[in-house]
């Protein structure tokens, strides 16, 4: 078998191992939840009857170990289950919903939600990774000039400032100052991509603005790291020019932290937007997610937590395959 | 805080005389045509078209205001009209309601209603395990009957002489019987707006039915579009940037803004929304009513209105009968801040000073902690500490709410006298959040009932007023406005309801484009 192969199915494994200690964390966590579905949902009108009803309704009563392995299993066999949220009208408030389309089930629910959020990722990424990349390599080959200095402050100080700030900033400037952009992303599913896109582009600049820096800066490190060794300066003996030192020579050497920079990049873009997702009231997997721990719907948590963990898993193996790719020395151990 | 609304510039004859003079039009004439666009806080992902699970003005916004009827509505003056039913009479004892509906009037999907409609839609509301907001109005009828297809009676347990006034209630939606489950999936009812578009928690779109038993009247608009944008600041920033015409609930700290710009405007009404601290009354050292009024006499309701509701607001009078009832009592004599009263009732009940714990989260309403504080700080004047409870917001309602002693709480007030004094006032009804007893009470809440004279109304609940101000658990230190905001691209007759939120969240039938 192929080395590279076998260390990805070691790490797929290894992966799956991590997820089931998520899963039982993600378990614990939301059992340390104070009040549940049942109080939240009722609120002002929660007496203990009602309460106790719904909690049946849902085995809320069941004990804790016995609902942990029933989620086990659904989750195993693909089952995310049904949202307490959603079941609510079908099955609490007493008709059936047999001529209706039935309960939504959780993957119902965070399915298009989850697309929102790979499309907020998506073109994010599609602008930050290249303006970063670029910046980072313009910023080695003229270290410590006016132009470093201006490119890692102004990368510093937006990753330094709340991201809600940054999002406030751009809505002044695009949207209330200059109308070109909507301040809200009001997106649906019977969109253009054109319309999409445009709808999309405040909140994703604004995720821009609060990754680039470290991508940035990764870059740079990495790249200037590099230029003290003895082949570098090989090739500036020889007479190459300095751009070509850094593209040819340095970069392919640098690109396994870059990687791994990026890859973390994107696993914050897919978990942690929340923020963003609330000023632009854009409807990502983050909103639905903290809308779901508000009311302890516990099946749509569970489910997003698990999602979560996945992507980062995922990714960071993502990363791993292609630095071992992009090393010869790993890529063909002796 | 004084504000030129239209309303208020239209009351004084000077300024009438003034916009005659120079021509301009006093009021438009609605026109139709355009497309409402509301962004609206309250929306949830467990949305759906069933109204005995809607609580926030997002879904009364989209169901009550767009896509269903009620059989009666409490219009924007406040009266009682007919929607889907034309006129209604009673029996001299108020037990027997016999309502005449609407004709001609049809369903979305084409279905036509009548009686049958409505007693299967209010039998919704019933039966075991249903969970309900509007259970009890629905629960208080003994029969319905069907006396021809566009009749009805109601036969009541006991009479009670508000019974239409209830059946305006935005959860008691009419839904075509027999297809209620589809219904209820896809949204068909004999609205002005029909459904376009339904995504929970996210986005509301409808389209005008062409034609409507309200046509000439209301329903201006060709579509409405209803945005759930829960977060204060993106709400005005979607009005500030023009995404929408429309918001609930502004952020005082930055009202200045949307004042300040000339394209957006900030509507405001005084209704029965109130933030109470009820005490028990049947727990020491509250059993006393001296240790009551005391305490009523240590809160400085004034700051309160101005600190916690920056103005938007008006002082309560521990009774909680709000403007937007029929029977307000007006001139009762206000409870305000007075540390030498407060001294003296407690000298009554052989005290020198007093320490009562309160609890509180911002779960009971918006800034309730900050007001604990000013009461804490207030009352300290009259010689009561009120030491802090901070209670975690998550279970609030279950596990504070009726179970201290003394405690932070909200109201949004209901419809009619009987209604707010018997879920929260009447001895033994499960939300009464005083443990109030009061015979004389009793014995005028049952009499109300059944009395139709308005002069004799009005003695009766002015006199329940009383009681509850004299001798209620609840300290009610000031009433909340309904407080929005809107673009100039749309207008409306400049009466706006305060039964509810943003209009009574009937906004999308009785604006237009201006």
């Amino acid at each position: 078998m192929h080395p590279v192969l076998k260390i990805v199915i070691q790490r797929l494994l290894l992966g799956l191992l991590t997820l089931l200690v998520v899963s039982i964390v993600i378990f614990l966590a939301v059992n340390a939840l104070p009040g549940d579905f049942a109080q939240a949902i009722l609120g002002q009108s929660a007496t203990p009857e009602a309460v106790a009803a719904i909690r049946r309704d849902l085995g809320l009563d069941q004990p804790a170990v016995t609902r942990y392995f029933s989620w086990l299993a659904d989750m195993l066999t693909g089952d995310l289950g049904v949202s307490f949220a959603q079941a609510n009208f079908a099955s609490f408030v007493g008709t059936s919903a047999e001529s209706g389309s039935g309960p939504v089930t959780v993957l119902q629910q965070i399915t298009p939600r989850f697309q929102n959020t790979m499309f907020l990722a998506g073109v994010t990424a599609i602008i930050a990774v290249p303006v970063s990349l670029t910046l980072g390599i313009l910023a080695a080959l003229y270290r410590n000039s006016a132009f470093d200095r201006g490119v890692n402050i102004f990368a510093l100080s937006s990753v330094s400032s709340p991201e809600f700030f940054l999002a406030y900033i751009l809505i002044l400037f695009l949207a209330v100052l200059n109308p070109v952009l909507p301040s809200l992303s009001n997106i649906f599913s019977d969109m253009g991509l054109g319309e999409r896109l445009r709808a999309t582009l405040l909140p994703a600049l604004t995720l821009t603005l609060v990754v680039t820096a470290q991508m940035m800066r990764m870059t740079r490190a990495a790249i200037i790291n590099l230029l003290a060794s003895p082949y570098i300066e090989m090739a500036r003996l020889k007479g190459i020019s300095p751009t070509r030192v850094i593209v040819t020579h340095a970069l392919p050497n640098a690109l396994a932290p870059i990687i791994t920079v990026i890859a973390l990049n994107l696993a914050y873009l897919i978990t942690g937007v929340v923020v963003v997702e609330v000023v632009f009231v854009y409807p990502g997997i983050g909103q639905l997610f903290v809308d779901s721990v508000k009311i302890r719907d516990i099946p749509v948590v569970q489910a997003c937590c698990l999602i979560f963990a996945s992507a980062y898993i995922l990714l960071n193996l993502l990363a791993d395959v292609l630095s071992i790719l992009s090393n010869p020395r790993l890529r063909h151990p002796k | 805080m004084t504000r030129f609304t239209r309303r208020g510039l239209l009351g004084t004859g000077a300024a009438a005389g003034v916009l005659a003079a120079t021509g301009l039009p006093v009021r438009a004439q609605p026109k139709r045509g355009g497309r409402l666009r509301m962004g609206l806080n309250g929306a949830n992902t467990s949305d759906s078209w069933d109204g005995r699970t809607h609580s926030d003005i997002f879904m009364s916004s989209a169901a009550s205001g767009c896509v269903f009827d009620t059989l009666t509505v409490v219009a924007a003056d406040g009266s009682l009209q007919g929607e889907l039913s034309e006129s209604w009479e009673a029996s001299s004892d108020a037990k027997t309601w016999t309502f005449n509906l609407r004709q001609g009037v049809t369903f979305h999907n084409g279905k036509g209603f009548g009686a049958d409609d409505v007693i299967e839609s209010l039998k919704m509301h019933v039966g075991e395990g249903v969970k309900s907001a509007a259970k009890p109005i629905v629960e208080s009828i003994a029969e319905m009957n069907k006396m021809t297809d566009h009749q009805v009676q109601f036969v009541l347990d006991e009479g009670n002489a508000d019974f239409p006034y209830l059946l305006a209630d935005y959860h008691l939606l009419m839904y075509p019987a027999g297809q209620i489950d589809e219904a209820i999936a896809k949204g068909i009812g004999t609205g002005l707006y029909r459904v376009q578009s339904f995504d929970p928690g996210v986005r509301f779109v409808g389209t005008r039915v062409d034609s409507h038993y309200k046509d000439g009247e209301f329903g201006w608009f060709d579509e409405v579009e209803i945005i759930a944008v829960n977060d204060i600041t993106a709400r005005m920033n979607a009005l500030l940037t023009g995404q929408v015409d429309v918001i609930n609930d502004i952020d005082f700290k930055t009202e200045s803004l949307l004042s300040a710009n000339p394209n957006t405007e900030i509507f405001e009404v005084t209704g029965n929304q109130q933030f109470t601290f009820p005490m028990l009354t049947d727990v020491a050292p509250f059993d006393d009513n001296n240790v009551r009024m005391a305490i009523k006499h240590a809160v400085n309701r004034q700051e309160m209105v101005d600190k916690i509701l920056l103005g938007h607001g008006s002082v309560g009078n521990d009774s909680p009968i709000g403007p937007a009832n029929q029977y307000y009592f007006a001139n009762m004599e206000q409870h305000s801040y007075d540390p030498e009263k407060a001294k003296w009732y407690l000298k009554q009940s052989g005290m020198d000073s007093l320490s009562v714990d309160l609890s509180v989260s911002n779960a009971a309403f918006t800034g309730a902690t900050d007001a604990a504080q000013l009461y804490q700080a207030s009352a300290k004047g009259a010689g009561i500490t009120i030491n802090l409870v901070q209670e975690p917001a998550d279970g609030y309602w279950s596990n504070v709410w009726l179970k201290k002693p003394w405690c932070a709480c909200y109201w949004s007030g209901r419809a009619t006298e009987d209604l707010m004094f018997s879920t929260a006032y009447a001895t033994g009804a499960p939300w009464n959040d005083t443990h109030f007893e009061n015979e004389r009470f009793m014995e005028l809440l049952v009499q109300g009932r059944t009395t139709f004279d308005p002069d004799k109304r009005r003695d009766i609940y002015y006199e329940m007023q009383q009681i509850v101000h004299d001798e209620g658990g609840a300290v009610i230190p000031m009433f909340a406005n309904f407080v929005g905001a809107k673009s100039s691209k749309v207008t409306n007759s400049g009466t706006i309801g305060n039964v509810y939120k943003v209009d009574n969240a009937r906004v999308a039938e009785r604006w237009w484009m201006a």
